[in-house]
């Protein structure tokens, strides 16, 4: 049978985020005035991908609905799923399952207790059995609690137990990224904490873009097929296609390449490859080598900081493949080597500037 | 200062006392020549709730004195943290503060009863709702609000906003729920070795409760027979979930099994005061740790982003609000035992308006800290150096 690993399917977000925290659990949005709305202006541009045509019918929704809506096939199909976390019963901080709890029963949606080590530990046990656990971590940056349970117990589940046992059907959910304002403890991107264990699947996605919860299930893009559907994991999409750099990146980090792109285009006559990575663990070589074969030169971006981030692992498998390919030294445009700072979240994040930055020098190379 | 100012000023307004001290300045005397304040009581005795107990003989006193001194002292001290919070709020909504921002109004009476039992000398960690310790720890207002708006002359900075507050002998500010709580243990390792008679307080809410860390540290703490107090404080929610969906057991303090514990009335400074004199005596003492659940309640929402009525109704707010505020408490006791004067206390709040304004005021001018400050303090004991940046081009000197 295929391998199943437990997957983290993990979601990208940001000011929709912001908006939806203050008005979900939360309420009121107060109207910003003019100077605060210019300071903290989004980073970026969000471009919606054109609507699918494989799947039939669409129908328009943002991040969280559509993985609420995920979740609700995923529990209309699936008799022995489940979903758990804190406050998921009603609707959770990111009002991903409103209303799941009153359509499918409080022992199918309920909440957890404020415990994550607890709470993946328990999901595993749920899953062993053969049914289908999802777990939500209510921010990315809570999921350290629960790095051993991930770590040693779901990811080396089959593998120890020569396959008598998996928690393939085990997926957590956690929101990452910078949200603005998150400060410390609301914006990390830890997924290569995660990328660096076989086992796990490491999936992010970013609002009104991709929407997944877990290995060969449920997908939904930004116009979202009426009817459920699958989309494949580690399997990357190019975005646009170009011919003089390649430029790889996912979750929100994709909205400012692209716009980079625009930008390489109209001032420099550069034609850029975007590629959305989507999945981490295992991630697609052959699609971003293929990539650089072409167009010679690589920039990725991603907020998590620059040592050890995933980058560094594109960096050197595409280094080892297409060597003689390669025009300019691979580019990572990465967060800093700090911690996620309070204030200065505008000048760590890498913006479209910075980004088109590094693409210039590498043209110039 | 702060502390010193308010000593000066109840004995000024204690009138007799003062003048057994001889300490009465010429201005003083003044004010007082134009009061009659000579004849307020200098102190009353209260009757108090009695104390749940676990694993305990005996559980601190019923009733507990209050002198004039001391009352308008804690008065001032709750009304600062109430009108402290009530202006972050109005700085959270013309979006001066941003991000994660959580309040303590309602709960005052635990932070002021606490710190009037303990010394300055002991020492203090908890959780993000943190602006009420960091202020009865000994940090201006100014700081605080500063901090919460990521100003240079904030009390972390501008580097930690609402969550991360410091002060000495006052370990935070901790955003990881539970996170603190063996932090506390160590720290009251160290009170143990140094052999200084100062114990560790570990504060933690009803719902990090429930983390598994907790309870490895009630074995540590009590294996090795810690100075330190285990405090719940139980508000009745974590974030959108009450105690009896979170909690199998909701009798927090008797939840360290082998740890004695006492239950108090988290909103009655006077139970949080003589509850933790006892408590702070028994791990003196020698005895250990002991448990406190201070029963309370916050009035605001979890955060500033939570209006904090779906979850409970506004009734039960106004109850509490009407029925158990701790200043309120606190005002009812001076003024019916003749301890103060409704107009006095107003001229405190007048003051402490006053206070917290100018305190806003820095709090709003104060500027950024400088953008160097992104790449300080990420080692210690390390010489500068290069911070890798967002490219291979752009990097940071790290200053300290
Ligand atoms: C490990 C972890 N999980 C989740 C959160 C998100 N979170 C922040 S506060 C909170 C509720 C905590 O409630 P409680 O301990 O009762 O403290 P209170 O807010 O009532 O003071 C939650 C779930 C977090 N900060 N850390
Ligand atoms: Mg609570």
């Amino acid at each position: 049978g295929p391998p199943t690993p437990a997957t983290m399917a993990a979601m990208g977000l940001r000011r929709a985020a912001v908006a939806a925290l203050e008005g979900g659990l939360l309420g009121r949005v107060p109207a910003p005035s003019a100077v605060a709305a210019r300071r903290h202006a989004a980073h970026f541009t969000f471009q919606p991908d054109p609507a699918p045509s494989a799947h039939g019918q669409t129908q328009k929704m943002n991040l969280f609905q559509s993985i609420t809506s995920a979740l609700d096939n995923a529990l209309a199909k699936d008799p022995t799923a489940v979903i758990f976390g804190e406050d998921v019963a009603f609707g959770g901080v990111f009002r991903c399952t409103v209303g799941l709890r009153d359509k499918y029963g409080k022992d199918r949606v309920f909440n957890t207790p404020l415990c994550e080590q607890g709470i993946v530990g328990f999901g595993i046990g749920v899953a062993v059995t053969g049914a289908t656990a999802i777990a939500e971590i209510q921010f990315a940056d809570y999921i350290f609690p629960a790095f051993d349970q991930i770590v040693n117990e779901a990811a080396k589940y089959r593998y120890r137990s020569g396959d008598l046992f998996n928690c393939g059907s085990l997926t957590i959910r956690a929101p990452w990224g910078c949200v603005g304002h998150g400060a410390l403890y609301h914006s990390q991107s830890p997924e290569a904490f995660f990328a660096h264990c076989p086992g796990i699947k490491v999936q992010l996605i970013f609002l009104d873009l991709l929407a997944c919860i877990r290995v060969e299930t449920l997908c939904f893009l930004e116009q979202v097929p009426v009817e459920p559907y699958y989309i494949p994991l580690s399997q990357a999409e190019v975005l646009q296609e170009g011919s003089d750099v390649t430029m790889v990146a996912w979750g929100t980090q994709v909205h400012v390449i692209k716009e980079v792109a625009t930008m390489a285009q109209e001032k420099l006559g550069v034609s850029c490859e975007i590629i959305d990575l989507k999945t981490i663990l295992p991630w697609d070589t052959e699609t971003v080598c293929k990539s650089v074969v072409k167009t010679g030169r690589l920039l990725i971006s991603h907020e998590a900081p620059l040592t050890g981030g995933f980058a560094a692992e594109i960096s050197s498998t595409v280094q080892e493949e297409c060597f003689l390919n390669l025009e300019a030294p691979i580019s990572r445009v990465c967060g800093y080597d700090t911690p996620f700072p309070h204030i200065f979240e505008p000048f760590y994040i890498p913006d479209k500037w910075k980004c088109y930055d590094a693409l210039r020098q590498m043209i110039n190379y | 200062m702060r502390k010193m100012l308010l000593a000066a000023l109840s004995r000024v307004l204690q009138g007799p006392a003062a003048a057994r001290t001889g300490a009465v300045s010429e201005v003083a005397q003044v004010v007082v020549a134009s009061r009659t304040y000579a004849d307020f009581a200098s102190e009353a005795t209260f009757e108090i709730k009695k104390c749940d107990l676990h694993r305990l003989e005996e559980g601190p006193p019923v009733t507990a004195v209050l002198t004039r001194e001391e009352g308008l002292h804690y008065y001032k001290t709750m009304q600062t943290i109430r009108r402290m919070e009530l202006k972050a709020d109005q700085l959270y909504k013309q979006k001066i503060i941003r991000g994660f921002c959580h309040l303590y109004d309602g709960q005052e009476a635990c932070c002021v009863g606490l710190e009037a039992a303990i010394n300055p000398t002991d020492h203090l960690i908890t959780a993000y709702r943190a602006h009420g310790y960091t202020f009865t720890r000994g940090t201006p207002v100014r700081e605080i609000l500063a901090e919460l708006t990521g100003r240079k002359g904030g009390c972390a900075k501008g580097k930690g906003g609402s969550m991360h507050m410091y002060a000495k002998n006052f370990y935070g500010g901790n955003g990881i729920v539970g996170a603190q709580v063996p932090l506390g243990a160590g720290i009251a390792l160290a009170c143990k070795y140094f052999g200084k008679d100062e114990i560790c307080v570990t504060l933690y809410g009803d719902g990090a409760a429930n983390q598994g860390q907790v309870f490895e540290t009630y074995n540590m703490a009590a294996l090795w027979k810690l100075p330190c107090i285990f405090i719940c404080e139980n508000n009745r929610y974590g974030m959108g979930t009450s105690v009896e969906r979170a909690a199998a057991s909701t009798d927090y303090y008797k939840r360290g099994d082998y740890i004695p514990g006492l239950r108090v009335d988290g909103m009655d400074l006077l139970c949080v005061r003589e509850a933790t004199k006892f408590a702070a005596e028994h791990c003196r003492s020698g005895k250990g740790p002991i448990l406190m659940e201070l029963q309370t309640y916050r009035y605001h929402g979890h955060s500033m982003s939570d209006p904090g009525i779906s979850y409970r109704t506004r009734e039960e707010i106004q109850e509490v609000r009407s029925k158990s505020d701790p200043i309120t408490l606190l005002k009812d006791r001076m003024v019916n035992n003749n301890l103060a004067s409704v107009e006095e206390l107003k001229e405190i709040d007048v003051e402490v308006r006053k206070e917290i304004e100018e305190a806003a005021q820095f709090a709003t001018t104060d500027p950024e800290p400088p953008l160097e400050e992104l790449s300080s303090h990420i080692y210690c004991n390390e010489p500068p150096f290069e911070v890798r940046g967002p490219n291979q081009w752009i990097r940071y000197k790290s200053a300290c």
